[in-house]
């Protein structure tokens, strides 16, 4: 009896650690609590993410792959890349919201001349950033620790133009409100330059989408509309470059591209041609952006 | 009949202020952010309007206190509404061209925008006290009913505010709807007492 008891333990706690390893390797390997969320690097295996308030996978902000960190592990963050193709070579770019610094070291690698700003609210992501996602400044990428919205006021304040610019500002289920309206969306559109790019990282399916899709719509006219699990809006100052121009960039890219994940061929699946919002929805603008409120509602 | 009138000045002045104080977060974030220093300093300066709201009110209370002089504050505190919807967007304007800096931006926007109407919310207080306080007894017991009502009230404004006057209306037209309804509040608790009296 007592050999059973002892049998059956044991293979109990075999079978617990059979179960086990898939699970018991997400290491949290970093965490901090910073002035505006808890932050946490996660490990398994081979993957390196950064996420924020859990540590969970649900709530994932980046992925780098440790044998490649230049590899896009995120679907959002090809979509955002592929934006490149209205604009193959940007000389002045900004990037607001930094996360593990996967976009700006994605367009330095392949723009080593570009001049890169990234801005960032919280000085913990940028800590985390640079000691765990390989994210590093140069004399030509600089980090500001500042809201976006005030920098883009403070650079209508210069001459300064950019020709690509991305927003990747959002998290999981948070939006910074005052990021995502018309009086912000012509702020920006302000500082960029004749056909200059902007790209933007946002949600495909609540009850935002007919919101701000016509929000884009009333500054920037018609747009590239890029949906899977994220949204991402490619959109023009100016006449938005046609799918001939477009199909011509991806290929002229696709060597540089495609070993980081961007696929052209992939990317134009996602591509939704059809308005697919009422068009007399009411547009968020600083006096209207209940953003939160209808990106928890359904569709 | 009065206590009632007062008691209603001190559930829309608790309703008010925090509406305003939400919404004062919505006003300056298109210039200065929605960091932590812009929370930081709007509270801030809210705090500070209130505590010297709070010493005023209490002195004036020590002189013939009158249910009218309540009515009146209170519409002042409404009126004091209307410099934000008229020169919001020039101030704003006028601050970032002195400073960028969020932190110093929105002490000063804060300031000039929002500081006195909180300041004459804050009188409402001790002033409503010494209006329901008969007997020194009473005292503790009428001053727990004032803070009872205008903070509760105050939880009321923030969280109907927040969750669904954004998502029907704009800014703007929500600081109309509060000034308007201070205004009536003002007018009506003014002609209870007076038929009371």
């Amino acid at each position: 009896m007592k050999h059973a008891v002892k049998y059956l333990a044991l293979s109990l706690m075999g079978a617990a650690l059979w179960a086990q390893p898939a699970a018991a390797e997400l290491r949290t390997i970093h965490s901090e609590k910073s002035l505006y969320r808890n932050i946490f690097v996660t490990e398994d295996g081979d993957l390196r993410c950064l996420t924020f308030r859990r540590a969970s996978a649900g709530t994932r902000q980046t992925c780098i792959t440790l044998k490649d960190p230049l590899y896009l592990y995120f679907p959002y963050a090809r979509m955002m890349m592929g934006a490149l193709y209205l604009n193959p070579d940007p000389k002045h770019v900004l990037i607001i919201g930094l996360g593990g610094g996967t976009l700006p070291m994605g367009i330095r690698s392949l723009m080593p001349d570009a001049e890169i700003d990234v801005v960032e609210i919280d000085a913990a992501v940028v800590k985390a950033a640079r000691e765990y996602f390989t994210f590093k400044d140069d004399p030509k990428l600089k980090v500001h620790v500042e809201d976006g919205r005030v920098f883009v006021k403070k650079t209508m304040k210069t001459n300064t133009k950019y020709d690509l610019i991305m927003l990747d500002a959002f998290e999981d289920d948070y939006i910074p409100e005052h990021l995502l309206t018309q009086e912000f969306l012509q702020e920006v559109k302000s500082i960029m330059t004749p056909g200059g790019v902007i790209a933007a990282n946002t949600f495909s399916s609540s009850g935002l989408y007919p919101y701000e899709s016509a929000t884009y719509a009333s500054v920037f006219g018609k747009f590239y509309n890029l949906k899977a699990a994220n949204r991402v809006i490619w959109a023009q100052n100016g006449e938005l470059a046609s799918q001939a121009t477009v199909d011509a960039n991806a290929t002229a890219l696709e060597s540089k591209l495609e070993q980081r994940g961007v696929n052209h061929g992939m990317l134009m699946l996602m591509l939704n041609g059809r308005d697919d919002w009422d068009p007399k929805t009411r547009v968020l603008t600083d006096q209207y952006s209940p953003s939160n409120i209808l990106n928890s509602q359904k569709k | 009949m009065r206590n009632f009138a007062v008691l209603g000045i001190s559930c829309w002045s608790g309703f008010m202020l925090m509406a305003l104080e939400l919404l004062s977060g919505r006003i300056l974030a298109p210039t200065f952010g929605s960091s932590i220093y812009v929370w930081g300093a709007i509270i801030t300066i809210f705090m500070l309007a209130l505590s010297i709201g709070y010493l005023i009110g209490g002195k004036l209370s020590m002189s013939e206190p009158q249910i009218k002089v309540l009515c009146g504050l209170h519409l002042l505190s409404g009126l004091l509404l209307l410099p934000i919807l008229a020169f919001e967007g020039p101030v704003l304007d006028g601050i970032f061209d002195y400073t960028q800096d969020p932190r110093l931006g929105s002490l000063i926007a804060s300031v000039i925008l929002f500081f006195l109407p909180a300041v004459v919310c804050g009188t409402v207080a001790p002033y409503a006290v010494r209006l329901l306080v008969k007997d020194h007894k009473d005292a503790g017991f009428y001053a727990g009913l004032q803070f009872f009502f205008s903070t509760s009230f105050s939880a009321a404004g923030t969280l109907l505010t927040s969750f669904y006057f954004v998502l029907i209306f704009e800014v703007n037209q929500i600081l109309l709807l509060l000034m308007g309804m201070t205004i009536a509040m003002a007018t009506t608790a003014f002609l209870i007492s007076r038929r009371s009296a």
